[in-house]
């Protein structure tokens, strides 16, 4: 059987979870509106013949991983050619995001970490989902995602993670 | 499929907390995805929601037309399953196509417009009942037909019990006036909205 259910549903109850993603991948700016837009209508596009027992989460972060790869690589042929590609994915403090402090952190997480706690933390896939994505094994990226996750917890501007819960 | 194979830890959950997208962000997003997803002929049915004194109703329309008006008590969530089922699951909240039918609608419990000008999408009306839905819109503003004046005029006199669920069926209450059919001893007889909104709609049509 193939889905029945309203598209609208989908954009309600994952549409956060995958500006999430694409925050956390490609920083907190255009370029993750753009991959946001890019994810859902690709997912309109395709949701008439997906099965019905899809893991519809799961299945719309995979296609946010596809996009923000096009947008990704749109954006370098669109960039000035330079001798070396800079080794940073994101725009950071864009002003208008929820909380600048933790999407500066996540930025400034070590690539592997950052897309581990992208696809796994934020985006709720399994480590082993996750490895598919980005490569390794789901050893490696359990080990990416927790150590990310305490780089953030050790973050200076994010003093109350964790600690002091939900302080701000 | 599953996803988290452990529980979240503190953390984790307070890493969603933190980084939950504002929501005038996700709705601006959600305003380019209708804008994108309509000039690309991906929307089978848009949707809004509109408050009228009658409570709130679900208006829904295809390429085509209006296809669908509900109220409140049909249960919002259960109409739209029914068209992505019957329709298409291409149903966006999408409320740009629903524009000139609820700005009618506005004007309507107003008190400014005693008919609808809008193209409706008859594909949810069959048979005997499509019949006299399509009857109905014949039955003018502040005027009222029986049951039984109704089966007469689709040519079916007997049919008086199969007009009753053909009103009791219409898939565009309010602009394809059911209200306006009552028993034949005035009283209202049933409504999809429930008697109170059937009472309203007549007193309205009544007092302007």
């Amino acid at each position: 059987m193939t889905m029945k259910q309203p598209f609208e549903q989908a954009v309600a109850r994952h549409g956060a979870t995958v500006l999430r993603v694409c925050r956390a991948v490609l920083g907190p700016g255009p370029d993750a509106d753009d991959a946001w837009s890019e994810t859902f209508l690709a997912a309109l596009r395709e949701w008439p013949g997906l099965p019905e027992d899809t893991n519809v989460q799961a299945w719309l972060v995979r296609v946010a991983h596809r996009k923000a790869i096009d947008v990704t690589r749109s954006r370098a042929r669109l960039a000035i050619p330079t001798e070396a590609v800079p080794d940073r994915a994101s725009t950071i403090g864009v002003p208008g995001g929820t909380d600048p402090d933790i999407w500066s952190a996540v930025a400034a997480l070590p690539e592997r970490q950052r897309l581990a706690v992208a696809y796994h933390y934020l985006g709720g896939l399994a480590h082993t989902q996750t490895a598919e994505l980005i490569g390794g094994t789901p050893a490696a990226v359990r080990r990416a995602a927790a150590d990310g996750l305490r780089s953030l917890r050790r973050n200076p501007h994010l003093i109350g993670l964790a600690e002091e819960g939900h302080h701000r | 499929m599953t996803t988290n194979p452990m529980p979240p830890t503190a953390d984790a959950a307070d890493l969603l907390a933190r980084t939950t997208p504002d929501d005038d962000v996700l709705a601006r997003l959600h305003r380019r995805l209708e804008d994108a997803a309509q000039d690309q002929g991906l929307v089978e049915v848009a949707y809004t929601e509109v408050d009228t004194p009658v409570g709130r109703l679900l208006l829904a329309a295809t390429e085509v037309g209006l296809v669908r008006v509900a109220y409140e008590r049909e249960g919002f969530e259960e109409v739209l399953t029914k068209l992505a089922t019957g329709i298409g699951p291409r149903v966006l909240r999408a409320p740009a196509r629903l524009e000139p039918a609820a700005r009618q609608i506005e004007e309507y419990f107003a008190g400014h417009r005693t008919s609808f000008d809008v193209a409706l999408d008859r594909r949810l009306s069959h048979g005997f009942r499509g019949l006299v839905q399509r009857h109905l819109p014949d039955i003018s503003y502040g005027h009222t037909q029986s049951y039984r004046e109704v089966a007469i005029h689709v040519g079916n006199p007997g049919a008086v019990r199969a007009v009753g669920s053909a009103c009791a069926t219409n898939p565009l209450p309010v602009v394809v006036p059911c209200h306006r059919v009552l028993r034949a001893d005035g009283s209202l007889g049933g409504y999809v909205g429930g008697p109170d909104a059937k009472a309203t709609l007549l007193e309205l049509e009544r007092a302007a």
